[in-house]
């Protein structure tokens, strides 16, 4: 038979190949389930089916969109071509502010609404994301 | 203006000092004798005078505010306090690669004086190594980054330097996440060095050891604070994102980890030589990657400073030169060790720690998959995803409890060949342990399960620990303080995670917020002018279901220069709890956003993580046992 060496090297291997596969797949798997798109308002206007999943939004904050009441912010994201209306119960970053750019998270109701969880905080007054600037494009 | 120049030159002086050092190290390498020559001490020690001249010059423009520097100008304003002036040097991109240097010539200079009993090849070649990357640093700060451009006309007023890094937490997490980052770049370079010398053995391990440390305790004290940071100033109560900037500290983090483990291994047995060396490669590498990705400005963070592609371009270039040079090194040189007596059982120590090195890689693997993804799917299919917590949460706390586990038994093994001692003991604390996590989780949560297994893996750990410190009379003392400190670390976070509580609302200023648990009183506005920022302070008065106030003033500052809206949240800490809150404008100054959090344990989180630390300085300094 083959010596001592030779089998606990072939454990070894087929212990690593194994546990690699394994480890691909989990993450492969999870990746699937858990990632969150980004879209345009003007992408999501060209829907065929509307998405359950959790999607991310980006764009501007309309002049002249924020209403506010005591558990609401409401306001309008828009690329300069389309727009879409979000509501939003939750903490609002620093740097939120009508004709700024923003991206919030959530999902949608229908192709005109959504109902956004998280409205993400960037930190530089001119910083802009550039998913964002991406989907303003030329405006 | 004259430290402008001053900097500059001793900049340029000390890239030409790195090759004069690599001159004289070729020549010193075929001289006889065991000590390598005073000349190369001398240069080097010359060669970070240099740049420490430079650096500090960099430091004198910025508290001068000399806005005839454009680093200056950038980032710098003369309202700003003192303290920030001084921080403002290496909170930019400039002054950051000018840190990297400053710490990469003291490393090294640090190794020469500290490697005296080395084998005088070996530290020669370290040395040439490590001037390859320090030659790099210095060519991309010079090309693309210098930090001492002129500007003409002088601009009497400078830009100022982003808020929220005003901070003391931020002012002194670069600088220490720093020392451990480059800690690894020695750790690369001495592994290549040992490498060609044919040198990986016990001596080397014990000798490396130190340096593994030193970069673990500095990378994990690093990223402790920029943790600490985000948690007070982003206002989001939370103290990890699993943002790509996050991630990429954490990784060198977790494969240093499965190094200082493997270097054990090593230490004691002189097996494991080519994964020991992989490691380093992969540490410091992840290290440099970790700088191309931030500073190339493709991962969108609180860090991206100006996104100049050309940078990100040389840092690439520069990133596959070491990886090519290393790969190169380590075929041609490194020769498997048969000499290794095969004495291999499944039961012992050397398992164990393969078994964690095993865990880190699987950790490793999520989260590079998770960092990098994104950025692969955008450039092959221009789609625009985020990878977010539960990915992350879902992949690596379930393997926590295995990890625990083996936590637990791993250093109770013996070398070589182990039975597993007091038997009896063991199951009890185990017995103990699951029973005491049931009753805690029982009213707590509904996923009773999963949560009690994972809080009686995390108490089991706790207690044996403790135990092992009592009994064993300290003998393997800095091992039981990391890994206590680690189960207490996973209970903090996840009694902290379950029972957390928030409340979101927008208020109007004289409102009362009324909760099922209590009440939040908003009192009044005040506002206060700084030196360079107005602030409006909350007052306000929260009334928990135990009828106890407390009183918070949040604050939300608006800032002159750059004109910037930060909120900073007030805190009291208790040794059980953590009231947050924190207040934020929407439109208009009529509502106010509040976020009110209660966050159990916080404190303690921070307070494992220095254990875990200490861990690491008990174990640099421990004596060996002959």
């Amino acid at each position: 038979m083959y010596g001592k060496k030779v089998k606990l090297r072939f454990i070894f291997l087929v212990l690593i190949s194994a546990t690699v596969i394994l480890t691909v797949f989990l993450i492969l798997q999870s990746l699937k389930e858990n990632v969150v798109y980004f879209q345009s308002p003007s992408k999501i206007k060209s829907l065929i089916k509307l998405d359950k999943k959790k999607i991310r939004i980006g764009g501007m904050v309309k002049e002249q969109s924020v209403f506010i009441n005591s558990n609401e912010v409401n306001f309008i994201i828009t690329d300069f071509k389309n727009e879409i209306n979000v509501i939003y119960s939750g903490a609002v970053p620093n740097l939120f502010a009508e004709g700024k750019g923003v991206v919030a998270e959530g999902f949608l109701k229908d192709k005109s609404n959504f109902s956004a969880i998280k409205i993400l905080a960037k930190h530089d007054e001119n910083y802009m994301p550039p998913e964002v600037t991406e989907a303003i494009g030329d405006k | 203006m004259l430290a402008n120049q001053i900097g500059y030159y001793s900049l340029i002086l000390g890239f030409l000092f790195s090759f004069l050092l690599c001159g004289i190290s070729i020549k010193d390498f075929n001289r006889s004798g065991n000590q390598i020559s005073q000349n190369i001490l001398s240069i080097s020690f010359l060669q970070l005078v240099f740049v420490i001249v430079s650096f500090f010059s960099l430091v004198l423009s910025f508290i001068n505010s000399d806005f005839s520097n454009e680093t200056v100008f950038n980032n710098s304003h003369t309202t700003k306090p003192l303290f920030y002036k001084i921080s403002g040097t290496w909170g930019n991109h400039e002054g950051s690669l000018l840190l990297w240097l400053l710490v990469l010539t003291l490393f090294i200079f640090l190794f020469l004086i500290k490697s005296r009993e080395q084998p005088k090849k070996y530290r020669i070649l370290t040395l040439l190594f490590q001037q390859v990357i320090i030659i790099g640093f210095f060519l991309f700060v010079l090309m693309t980054s210098n930090p001492f451009n002129y500007l003409f006309p002088i601009p009497t007023e400078g830009l100022g330097l982003n808020p929220i890094l005003q901070d003391p937490a931020l002012a002194i997490h670069p600088p220490i996440l720093y020392l451990g980052y480059v800690g690894t770049s020695i750790i690369f370079s001495s592994s290549l060095a040992a490498v060609t010398q044919n040198y990986v053995s016990k001596e080397w391990g014990r000798h490396i050891k130190k340096w593994v440390l030193v970069s673990w305790v500095f990378l994990t004290i690093g990223i402790m604070l920029g943790s600490i940071w985000a948690y007070y100033e982003l206002g989001w109560g939370g103290f990890w994102f699993w943002d790509p900037v996050e991630n990429i500290s954490l990784m060198p983090w977790l494969t240093l980890t499965a190094l200082l483990h493997c270097i054990i291994v090593l230490e004691r047995r002189a097996v494991l030589t080519s994964w020991v060396v992989i490691l380093s490669i992969t540490t410091f590498t992840l290290s440099m990657c970790g700088t191309f990705l931030v500073r190339s400005g493709i991962l969108n963070s609180v860090h991206t400073f100006a996104n100049d592609p050309t940078r990100g371009i040389f840092i690439l270039i520069f990133l596959f030169i070491l990886i090519f040079l290393s790969l190169g090194v380590f075929f041609l040189f490194h020769k498997e060790d048969n000499k290794s007596k095969n004495n291999f059982f499944w039961l012992s120590r050397e398992t164990s720690i393969l078994i964690n090195n095993w865990f880190m890689m699987y950790f490793l693997s999520v989260v590079l998959i998770g960092t990098v993804y994104p950025i692969f799917l955008d450039i092959i299919s221009s789609e625009k995803i985020s990878v977010g917590t539960p990915f992350y949460v879902k992949l690596i706390v379930p393997f926590l409890i295995p990890l625990l586990l083996f936590m637990s038994l791993g250093p109770r093994l013996k070398w070589i060949k182990s039975k597993i001692e007091n038997k009896n003991s063991l199951i009890i604390t185990f017995m103990i342990s699951v029973m005491l996590s049931f009753f805690i989780i029982k009213n707590l949560t509904t996923d009773l399960l999963f949560y009690t297994a994972l809080v009686s893996a995390a108490f089991f750990l706790f207690f044996t620990t403790v135990k092992e410190l009592f009994i064993k009379k300290f003998n393997n003392a800095a091992q039981s303080v990391a890994h206590f400190g680690f189960s207490l670390l996973i209970l903090s976070i996840l009694f902290n995670s379950i029972l957390s509580s928030e409340i979101i609302t927008n208020i109007k200023i004289g409102e009362k917020y009324i909760y099922s648990k209590g009440e939040i009183f908003f009192k009044k506005t005040e506002e206060r002018k700084e030196s360079n920022f107005n602030s409006i302070i909350g007052y306000f008065e929260i009334k928990d279901e135990n009828e106890k106030t407390v009183e918070l003033k949040p604050e939300i500052r608006i800032y002159n220069q750059p004109v910037i809206i930060t909120s900073e949240a007030d805190i009291k800490t208790t040794l059980l709890e953590d009231k947050f809150l924190v207040m934020n404008f929407v439109k208009g100054d009529e509502y106010f956003n509040i976020r009110y959090q209660v966050k159990p344990f916080m404190i303690w989180i921070w307070i494992s993580v220095l254990l875990l630390s200490f861990g690491g300085l008990m174990s640099l300094f421990k004596k060996y046992e002959k």
